[in-house]
């Protein structure tokens, strides 16, 4: 468990809860258990054993379940007769039919193009590690870009969003669901599952295990 | 350990802590070794983009609730449906729980997120003595559930994509659709930029007075 300090220690053990400051030394947990700031209850480690496998895994799987995804059916209405069907894609699109073009790319970033960039950095970063190789060349920045872009990665508020459009249509006309839909849903849950993995600590620690902690000199 | 007892922080440690990768470096380092971010012991201009961020999202919000979502023709007929309009079709219909995802996440939470944001900020600028652990709940509430406003975007969006038959029936995205995006984007960066360290330093003496306030 990580302690409070009352002395001066090296730098290198020492870690500050980013949520209010308070300086902890740094120490791995024991196994299944996690480091949490004393006082604003942050979760500052909480390694999984594996876990850099199982993230390179799910990222893996993020990668060609949005990658397909983007090129097979999503969804298909049918009523009196008349049907129509529509891709992920088109419904991005659809704000731009309206004059709403920045928006349609907005749409598009948070529900495609973060979410696979944040996937390929991860594997970017993790996939050397797993491999027990140094890390690539900037490695560092592209952790750093992939946790900045965390918030920003929405595909599974899209699923609850096509899941409320669903109900709205249900008594106008009749829902086929494409294979592109039933993917986004399994992407949440692999979504879920990576960001329960991922312990920000134990990245940095392997990153600097690799290759020697950087230092202010 | 008592929540309120003085901490060794890292400021008061003569270092300076990295928000990104919680490395620890002497004062007076600008970028963080180890992951490149920024480096500030506490962000003075933090408040000023809480703010900022803060004003705009509330300037588009307004617009984002009086113009149409979505814009209906049904049977040649186009028929506007704003926000509340929409859920209160839903619960004409019958689909109450699905009306209230919709009213919880474009209408409770982006105004409770409003509230609570400009709380935040002022109890840290007033230097407020309330319960800082409840705040900080507070503020790792708004930033986990501030993203999920957007549903109601990407229901906008579908909904133009897939009802598309002809002379029967047909949605377009109404204005309001931009504006609310716009309100959700701003909002969130209003609550990313807040740091979230200043709620706990008003247990620390303010280092340029003698005594506590």
């Amino acid at each position: 468990m990580a302690t409070t300090l009352t002395s001066d220690k090296d730098l290198e053990d020492l870690i500050a809860c980013p949520s209010c400051d308070a300086l902890y030394h740094a120490a791995a947990p024991g196994h299944g258990e996690r480091a949490v700031c004393a006082r604003c209850h942050h979760v500052l480690i909480a390694p999984i054993e594996g876990a850099v496998l199982r993230i390179v895994a799910l990222a893996l799987t993020i990668l060609i379940l949005l990658g397909t995804a983007v090129f097979v059916p999503f969804l298909k209405i049918e009523a009196q007769g008349l049907s129509h069907s529509t891709s992920i894609v088109d419904a991005a699109l659809s704000f731009s039919q309206a004059h709403m073009i920045g928006l349609s790319i907005v749409v598009l970033a948070l529900i495609v193009f973060i979410p696979l960039a944040r996937a390929m950095l991860l594997i970017y970063v993790l996939a050397p590690l797993m491999f027990h190789r140094l890390p690539l060349t900037g490695a560092r920045m592209a952790f750093r870009w992939s946790e900045e872009l965390r918030p920003w990665s929405m595909a599974e508020i899209f699923v609850l969003g096509v899941g409320v459009a669903l109900v709205k249509v249900a008594d106008l006309a009749r829902v086929e669901l494409g294979a592109a839909f039933w993917m986004f849903a399994a992407l949440v849950i692999v979504t879920v599952l990576q960001d329960g993995f991922l312990c920000r600590w134990s990245v940095w620690k392997a990153l600097d295990a690799r290759t020697g902690k950087a230092t202010s000199e | 350990m008592p929540v309120d007892a003085p901490v060794l922080t890292a400021r008061k440690a003569g270092l300076v802590a990295c928000t990104q990768c919680a490395g620890v470096w002497n004062v007076g380092q600008a970028k963080c070794p180890r992951c490149g971010a920024a480096l500030e012991s506490r962000d003075i201009h933090s408040l000023s983009r809480v703010w900022a961020w803060w004003f705009v999202g509330l300037l588009c919000y307004i617009p984002a609730n009086l113009f149409p979502m979505l814009n209906t023709t049904f049977m040649m007929k186009t028929s506007g449906d704003t926000i509340v309009g929409g859920a209160v079709t839903l619960i004409s219909h019958g689909a109450i729980p699905v009306a209230l995802v919709i009213l919880i996440a474009s209408v409770a939470i982006p105004a409770s997120k409003f509230v609570a944001v400009a709380y935040l900020a002022l109890s840290v600028q007033f230097r407020w003595k309330t319960d800082h652990l409840k705040r900080m709940q507070l503020y790792e509430f708004v930033e986990f559930i501030g993203r999920w406003s957007m549903i109601d975007v990407f229901v906008v969006a579908v909904l133009s994509a897939l009802v598309q038959l002809s002379v029967v029936v047909s949605i377009a995205p109404g204005p309001a659709a931009v504006t609310f995006a716009m309100s959700v984007v701003f909002t969130m960066l209003s609550a990313r930029s807040f740091d979230s360290r200043l709620i706990w330093d008003s247990l620390d003496p303010q280092p340029d007075e003698d005594s506590l306030t």
